[in-house]
């Protein structure tokens, strides 16, 4: 095994225990801090196949913004801070059930791809990942429509947050 | 040598050093433990009830309006680094985007969701 | 003449070959050689810090009238030291209701968010970390930890005034990184590369505090903010939080978070020097032939080092000087005027950009200048209207100055 494979395989396994951390911990803040370590994991991920330019998305907008905006929704929603509520609800193996052919669907797709067994061509001397992620975002014979689309559902998704969180006539807690 | 080894590498250090000086100051300090001495500090009065207070929700909405153009700006990261070799079309692009952007500031603006209510 | 050109190689290659001498393979030893200097640079940066606290002091001291720390060794330099004494050995109190690990885990995230911020910052052009070409956006992602940590510390205190400091401070510095993310832009813009290198380098001969003014100023302030100083500090707030989100925190904990955060500001100052302010470059001096002997890595990292000073001490200068802004001012202020200015002028230097980046150096700089000075023309003018129909409001309608003066 090379130092990469056992980077690799370390960062899975803690990405993996703390994405069962989240749904296991009974607390909710730390269940949104095991999150972190989760996404913290795949921008780690990001790094190992140098996509740096991922990684750091990945801690900018889940960890910076994403997992922030996680906890401030449960201080807000929930009145003990040290929640220790029941779990599970009623519908938890309609949940399982999902999850699980989730995962059978993914496995089954992967098992036919010739990517597993081949290695990716080598990166060319001099190749900068950014440059080439920024002519395809906005060269016109690339992804210049879905660069703009990706801006207008943004947008709106803000309506839609301002629609869901702002409603000064109701006054309600739709939060 | 892969470039993000030497940033793991100053993560690793990075938290080796405060681990350190906590872990030091913790090992010659006296631990002479009392109730009174851990209890929650409020300027000497007694605490009442656990430290949840009613939050305003403002907080939130402020952390989902970021949330939005904290990725939209990001987005326009590869197109700022290619601008200079891309020319007009590019940039008229990017000024649509960004013109996007601003309509949402807009919209939340005029919606009252910026305002400290 | 070897040791003057790159030091940092030097040291490395005699380490390796140290290393490797005893048997280690040559992969492991490259490794052990970067981990060792990454330490050794991590532990300057800390007796760096030591002394920044007794700077802070003695600014602070200068600013209120005061002499500040005299006591201890010439100029009271021996204080800091005899701080990390006591900071050492003071009893280490938790408080009884708070979450243990996420409370002793805040400090050490705290720190570490900063000391990262140095694994892209170049010294000189050969001694820096890392260069990554995706540096710009790392600060970016450095402050995501140092937000995390904040809130961190505000939740596992289990007091009040902790809680409100991290949601208020969090609800800053997440506000002001719009902005900050926008002023990041635009070296990227002007440089057309998110590395801090290329960005030092593309410096030369216009540094970009004349080519966007505006954007060296809106970076400033959000800085100032991502820092949670003053007058930005709501999440501290002493005479209504006490201290914010670490009330509860004592000892080498509370050291942590204090010592991290002038770290910070002078990281930031560092960072102002080089985005802005042309990095370890001396101005385009050291390209004068009659000054060749100042190209040279010791003249570079001092010229860093000062840059970061300065940047730091203008830092200093606003907290000690400038009132707290009430937080519904402060997050006004970004939202309705920070970030749409600086999103104004993305719009406007990527036009010119375009338009003039064929131009000689001296259009396209005047160009790109006089771009920005237009632009804040305007906004100045635009907040005078807006100040005086406020005034207005309030005092009714304003009278002719003859009047007003009283003939």
């Amino acid at each position: 095994m090379t130092t990469a494979q056992i980077i690799f395989l370390v960062v899975a396994a803690v990405t993996l225990a703390s994405a069962f951390m989240v749904v296991t911990t009974r607390n909710l803040i730390h269940a949104a801090l095991w999150l972190v370590a989760t996404l913290f994991g795949v921008a780690v991920t990001y790094a190992l196949l140098d996509a740096g330019f991922l990684a750091v998305v990945q801690v900018v907008v889940y960890i910076g913004a994403i997992a922030i905006l996680f906890i401030f929704a449960v201080m807000l929603t929930r009145k003990e801070m040290r929640d220790q509520g029941p779990q599970l609800n009623s519908g938890w193996w309609i949940s399982a059930l999902l999850a699980v052919l989730t995962f059978g669907g993914l496995v089954g797709m992967l098992w036919g791809w010739r990517g597993m067994d081949t290695l990716a061509s080598e990166m060319p001397v001099g190749f900068d990942s950014i440059n080439a992620l920024g002519d395809a975002l906005i060269s016109p014979n690339a992804f210049v429509l879905p660069f703009e689309v990706a801006s207008v559902l943004l947008l709106a998704a803000l309506v839609g947050a301002v629609y869901v969180a702002f409603n000064p006539r109701s006054g309600d807690s739709r939060k | 040598m892969n470039q993000w080894l030497l940033v793991a590498f100053f993560f690793i250090v990075g938290l080796i050093i405060p681990v350190g000086a906590i872990g030091v100051a913790a090992i010659l300090g006296p631990k002479k433990p009392n109730p009174v001495k851990q209890e929650t500090y409020e300027c000497g009065l007694e605490t009442v009830g656990d430290s949840w207070v009613q939050f305003k929700a403002q907080y939130y909405i402020f952390a989902l309006v970021f949330l939005i153009f904290d990725v939209e700006t990001v987005f326009l990261f590869p197109w700022a680094v290619r601008l200079g070799q891309l020319g007009l079309f590019a940039v008229i692009e990017g000024i649509v985007f960004i013109a996007i952007l601003i309509a949402g500031l807009v919209y939340t603006w005029r919606k009252g969701m910026l305002e400290w209510a | 003449m070897d040791f003057l050109k790159d030091p940092l190689k030097l040291a490395a290659d005699w380490l390796i070959g140290l290393m490797t001498g005893w048997g280690m393979p040559e992969g492991v030893a490259t490794g052990v050689a970067a981990f060792l200097g990454i330490f050794v640079l991590i532990a300057i940066l800390m007796v760096i810090d030591i002394f920044l606290v007794w700077l802070e002091r003695k600014v602070v001291a200068r600013f209120q009238d005061r002499i500040g720390p005299n006591r201890l060794g010439p100029f009271g330099l021996i204080q800091p030291f005899a701080d990390i004494i006591k900071l050492l050995i003071k009893e280490d109190i938790t408080p009884a209701n708070a979450d243990k690990v996420v409370y002793n885990l805040a400090p050490m995230l705290s720190m570490m968010s900063v000391l990262i911020l140095w694994a892209i910052i170049p010294l000189a052009p050969n001694i820096l970390g890392v260069d990554l070409n995706v540096a710009a956006l790392y600060i970016v992602a450095t402050g995501a930890i140092g937000t995390l940590s904040i809130i961190m510390a505000g939740w596992s205190s289990n007091n009040k005034f902790a809680l409100l400091g991290a949601f208020r401070q969090v609800a800053v510095m997440v506000s002001f990184e719009i902005p900050m993310v926008a002023s990041l832009l635009i070296p990227t813009i002007l440089s057309g590369s998110m590395g801090m290198n290329a960005i030092t380098r593309a410096q030369y001969p216009l540094p970009f505090f004349i080519l966007s003014p505006l954007a060296a100023l809106i970076f400033l302030i959000a800085a100032i903010a991502e820092l949670g100083r003053a007058p930005f500090d709501m999440g501290e707030a002493e005479s209504e939080l006490i201290s914010g989100y670490n009330v509860e925190y004592s000892g080498m904990k509370f050291g942590m978070f204090y010592a991290g955060e002038l770290l910070h500001a002078f990281t930031f100052g560092g960072f102002w020097g080089i985005l802005f302010f042309g990095g370890y470059g001396l101005f385009g001096l050291e390209k004068l032939p009659a000054l060749a002997f100042l190209d040279n890595v010791y003249i570079n990292m001092l010229t860093l080092i000062v840059k970061a000073v300065i940047g730091y001490w203008i830092i200093m200068w606003v907290k000690y000087t400038m009132m707290r802004i009430r937080i519904d001012h402060m997050l006004a202020f970004n939202w309705k005027f920070l970030t749409p200015l600086s999103f104004a002028l993305l719009i406007v230097t990527a036009l010119v950009h375009a338009l003039a980046k064929d131009a000689s150096p001296w259009v396209y700089g005047l160009s790109m200048f006089l771009s920005n000075l237009v632009l804040g023309w305007i906004v100045v003018e635009f907040l005078r209207r807006y100040s005086r129909a406020e005034r207005e409001k309030v005092e009714g309608p304003a009278k002719p100055a003859m009047e007003a003066a009283g003939h």
